[in-house]
C-alpha cells in the first residue's frame, strides 16, 4: 500500500520535472497520470494494491476541490462589475460545450459501430 | 466564557480545526446528496464551500488560516489525478475504439468553450481582461492560470472562474445530458471533462466508471488542447 502511494508520488514528481524541463503547458499531474499509465502497460495488469489506494483517492476526489473553492471568497471582489455577463457567460458557455461535445462524440461512435458492421459484413 | 474563547484561540491557531470542518461539511453534504437521490443541483462540492464559506464569515477567519487546516486535503488532489490512469487503463479498450470520435468532439469542444464564453462576455458588455480571464474557464486550474497570464488575464480571477465552470457543469451538466437524450457513458463522461475539468471528472467517476475514465482523458486532453488553440482563437478574435 505505501509502496504503491510512493511509486504515484513518483510519477507526479516525474512528471513536475518534465513539464518544467520542457517547458510543456501541462500540469505536472496529468504528466504524471501518463507516466503511470505507461508503467501499468508495461506491467499488463493493476496490482490489487495499487487499485486500493486508487479507489481511497477517487473515490472521495470531490472533497479534494473543497479547500479551493472557499478560495473563491478571497477573490469574489474580482468579478466587480463584470459578475453578471461573466456569470451568464460562463454558465452558458459550458452548458453549450457539454451539449457540442457529447452529441458529436454520439454521432461519431454511431458511424464507427456502423463501418465495423459493415465491414464485419464484407468478411 | 473567557474559557471558552481560550480554547476556541487555541484550536484556531492549529491546522486541526479547519481540517475537520473541511471534512466534516463535505460528509454532511454527501449525505444531503445521497438522501435527495443524487439530484445533480445537490452537488457536494458546491454544497460543502457554500456551508465552510458561511462559517468562515461567520466566526471570521480568513483563507490563510483556514487553508492551513485545508492544505492537507488540497495537496491530494494531485496524487488523485495520477491515480486517475487507473480507470483509463481499465477502459482502455473502449477509449481504443473511440479514437476519432475522441479526438474531433475533444478540439470541436475546446474551441466551443472559449470562443462562445469570449462572444458571450463580450456582447454582454465584459472588460477585455474580465474576458480573457474566463476564455480558459473549462481547463484545469494550473493551465488556466497559465493560459490567461499569457494572454494578459488575471490569474486569480481565473482560478475563481475555473472553480465555477466545475461547478456548474457538475450540477447542470447531468441534466443538459438527459435534456439530450445522451445515454452513452463515454460521450457523457467526454462532455463533461471537457467542460468541466476536475470537478466534473470527479461527478463523473461517482456515477460511472467509463464516464469517469472518458472525462478524466478529456481532462488531460482538454488542458492541452485550449494551451495550443486559445491563444490563435484569441488573436483571430481580437
Amino acid at each position: 500500500m505505501l509502496a504503491y502511494f510512493t511509486l504515484i508520488l513518483a510519477c507526479q514528481l516525474i512528471g513536475e520535472l518534465v513539464i518544467t524541463t520542457l517547458d510543456l503547458p501541462l500540469p505536472g499531474p496529468v504528466v504524471g497520470m501518463i507516466i503511470l499509465f505507461l508503467f501499468l502497460t508495461f506491467r499488463g495488469t493493476v496490482p490489487d494494491s495499487l487499485a486500493a489506494v486508487s479507489d481511497a483517492l477517487l473515490n472521495n476526489l470531490s472533497l479534494l476541490f473543497v479547500p479551493a473553492g472557499v478560495g473563491i471568497m478571497v477573490h469574489f471582489e474580482l468579478l466587480g462589475e463584470d459578475a453578471w455577463p461573466l456569470s451568464v457567460a460562463l454558465v452558458a458557455s459550458t452548458l453549450l460545450t457539454i451539449a457540442v461535445t457529447a452529441v458529436l462524440m454520439v454521432l461519431l461512435n454511431k458511424h464507427t459501430a456502423r463501418k465495423a458492421t459493415s465491414n464485419q459484413g464484407k468478411a | 466564557m473567557q474559557e471558552f474563547k481560550d480554547i476556541w484561540v487555541y484550536l484556531s491557531a492549529t491546522p486541526l480545526l479547519h481540517l475537520t470542518l473541511t471534512l466534516m461539511a463535505f460528509i454532511s453534504a454527501s449525505m444531503l446528496y445521497k438522501k435527495a437521490r443524487m439530484n445533480p443541483l445537490l452537488n457536494p462540492v458546491l454544497i460543502s464551500v457554500v456551508a465552510i464559506v458561511a462559517i468562515l464569515y461567520a466566526t471570521q477567519t480568513n483563507y490563510e488560516t483556514y487553508f492551513e487546516g485545508a492544505q492537507f486535503v488540497h495537496f491530494l488532489l494531485g496524487p488523485a489525478t495520477v491515480a486517475l490512469a487507473i480507470p483509463l487503463y481499465r477502459q482502455f479498450n473502449r477509449v481504443r475504439k473511440s479514437a476519432l470520435a475522441i479526438m474531433v468532439s475533444l478540439i470541436s469542444g475546446a474551441i466551443t468553450g472559449s470562443t462562445s464564453a469570449i462572444l458571450i462576455a463580450w456582447f454582454l458588455g465584459a472588460q477585455p481582461v474580465s474576458i480573457i480571464s474566463l476564455a480558459p474557464k473549462s481547463v484545469t486550474a494550473p493551465v488556466a492560470m497559465g493560459i490567461s497570464e499569457q494572454l494578459g488575464g488575471l490569474p486569480s480571477l481565473t482560478a475563481v472562474l475555473v472553480i465555477l465552470t466545475g461547478i456548474a457543469g457538475a450540477t447542470l451538466g447531468p441534466l443538459i445530458l438527459d435534456i439530450l437524450r445522451i445515454r452513452d457513458w463515454s460521450a457523457r463522461g467526454m462532455a463533461i471533462g471537457t467542460a468541466s475539468h476536475g470537478i466534473g471528472t470527479a461527478r463523473a467517476l461517482q456515477v460511472n466508471e467509463l464516464a469517469g475514465a472518458f472525462s478524466g482523458l478529456a481532462m488531460g486532453l482538454n488542458a492541452l488542447a485550449t494551451a495550443i488553440l486559445l491563444p490563435l482563437i484569441w488573436k483571430l478574435l481580437s
